[in-house]
């Protein structure tokens, strides 16, 4: 096969060779049930317990407040719903923001529909919430804020530890989305007053299919998945034992070389922004410059729609991800973009590259290379684009 | 690959890509907002389609579709062109993703757009040709200053 230049990590990344070698074996001769009474399938427990404690001490958390999910949406949908619902008592009222991940904004959809109240904060140009917004938010019967702690799409970084400092000021529970956060930038969660925080294996080179959610101790939770006694009775399910080990392996893996890995990264995404930024004319970065991801880049160019990039950039063996609406699958493009302020047709060229700890910078240099001729191909396509210069001639 | 390789040739080598300067017709449908807007240019002699050109903005899909129209137009009478339909786009590009058939929609669209622009630049009526609803005027669409 050609060479393939996987800019999407954002999306998924592959499995690292140390989580592989560690957790194939309990594919295969350590299947056991870690509930079980044999003898071997007491590994299989310890090794989910040594997991917890490797996520646990990632973030500063007790391993008793760490439970494994199916993944960041599941736990996700668990902190939503289980808080609101273990909640109702004091109150009906959620706040949460314009850009949260689907998993967050459909559930709090869903809730409506249940009869809470939902306030979605508004971000500004470069995707921030307004703490001063949060606070204006905030009634008598809030009873969860959940923002996410950076964006998948535009890689903004909220003000977390204020957010935290906020809600616990106000006595209300903090939930965070930190799937593209966790592993990828230092987590405290007591010195941030994080009460509940989903994360997710696949996003940190752990297999798909393994995410964990931690609920702070004395947090009132219902259970989304009954039938089991998994989980100190708080999640049923067999656990996914390999998974787990994943999970747990690469979190541990991530925490150790995150300094380094993410000034490497950060390089690397520089470069890249720099480069299209000064060779193509009329497109900007999105999100912010420096509170951001260190692997994130999303460039928006104006006159052309961004699934034909992400053709042309597949012909060229490179991996993407765009905000238009044809990789949406509706007629809108990102609700992300739109919350920033882009207009619809603005929204539509948006090009994400996300950088993973196996790119190079060989690599960065090629992507460097292709792009310019893909963005100007395409506008001399564009109807928009023969507007424009036009439009200019005329003011000459 | 979502698309099938006629699709993807018609995206990779586009036929036909341009404009024609004194155009006997030209049609422009879609909207910037849903991120398809296609233009078709038409040289139009002695009742037949002598040239097409296209400018898209727009998906792989729609890219293809406007390629596809254009060759299908080529060469044809009006009352032929008129029979060019979403269809016989969809057909000769090996079929589109369901997400996709609104971009033969708009292909069929713009050919009706062009030839409308046609006849009501001669003052003729086609017979059974209705004025083309997705028309969108030359500027509405451009972008604003930035």
């Amino acid at each position: 096969m050609d060479k393939i230049y996987y800019f999407d990590n954002a999306a998924t990344t592959r499995v690292s060779p140390e989580v592989m070698e560690e957790i194939s074996e309990y594919f295969t001769e350590n299947y056991f049930n870690p509930s079980s009474i044999c003898t071997p399938a007491q590994k299989c427990k310890e090794v989910v317990e040594k997991a917890r404690g490797r996520v646990a001490a990632a973030f500063n958390a007790d391993p008793k407040e760490i439970y494994f999910t199916s993944g960041g949406s599941e736990a996700d949908n668990w902190a939503i719903k289980g808080i609101a619902e273990a909640y109702s008592g004091k109150g009906k009222h959620i706040i949460t923001s314009a850009i949260e991940h689907h998993a967050v904004l459909h559930t709090c959809e869903y809730l409506e529909s249940k009869g809470y109240e939902v306030t979605y904060l508004p971000v500004n140009k470069e995707g921030f919430v307004s703490l001063e917004d949060l606070k204006a938010a905030i009634r008598p019967d809030t009873i969860l804020i959940t923002i996410m702690f950076a964006n998948n799409e535009i890689g903004t970084i909220q003000p977390i530890g204020e957010i935290g400092k906020i809600a616990k000021e106000n006595g209300i529970i903090f939930h965070t989305d930190a799937v593209q956060a966790a592993g990828h930038i230092p987590i405290d969660v007591k010195a941030l007053n994080i009460d509940l925080m989903s994360m997710s294996g696949h996003k940190i080179y752990a297999p798909k299919g393994a995410g964990a959610l931690y609920i702070r101790k004395g947090i009132k939770i219902k259970n989304l998945i009954h039938g089991g006694q998994q989980e100190r009775g708080r999640r049923a399910t067999t656990e996914n034992v390999p998974g787990i080990v994943g999970i747990g392996k690469a979190m541990e893996d991530a925490v150790s070389h995150m300094t380094e890995e993410a000034e490497r990264q950060r390089k690397i995404r520089d470069k890249i922004i720099d480069a299209i930024t000064s060779k193509v004319d009329h497109c900007w970065l999105n999100g912010s410059r420096e509170n951001r991801l260190p692997g994130n880049i999303n460039i928006s160019f104006e006159f052309i729609e961004g699934e034909s990039i992400l053709l042309l950039l597949d012909m060229n063996g490179i991996c993407g991800s765009s905000g238009s609406a044809c990789t949406s699958g509706s007629l809108d493009p990102s609700h992300v973009l739109l919350a920033i302020g882009l207009p619809h047709e603005k929204a539509h060229g948006s090009l994400r590259l996300t950088i993973g700890r196996f790119n190079t910078e060989e690599e960065a240099d090629y992507v460097i290379k292709k792009i310019p001729p893909i963005i100007e191909r395409l506008r001399q396509m564009s109807p928009l684009y023969a507007e424009f210069i036009k439009s200019e001639n005329k003011e000459k | 690959m979502m698309y099938s390789e006629k699709v993807m040739d018609h995206f990779m080598n586009p036929r036909n890509v341009g404009e024609i300067e004194d155009a006997s017709g030209v049609g422009t449908v879609g909207n910037a907002k849903c991120g398809d807007i296609m233009r078709i240019f038409l040289k139009i002699e002695d009742g037949i389609v002598l040239d097409a050109k296209f400018k898209t903005f727009g998906c792989g899909a729609a890219v293809a579709t406007s390629s596809m129209a254009t060759e299908l137009i080529k060469g044809k009478t009006i009352q032929e062109a008129l029979k060019i339909t979403n269809k016989a786009v969809m057909e000769a590009l090996d079929g589109l993703p369901p997400i996709k058939v609104h971009c033969s929609c708009l292909a069929e669209e713009a050919l009706h757009a062009a030839l409308w622009d046609y006849a009501e630049k001669n003052g003729i009526v086609i017979e059974g040709l209705e004025k083309p609803v997705n028309d969108i005027s030359e500027h509405e669409n451009l972008p604003e200053e930035e």
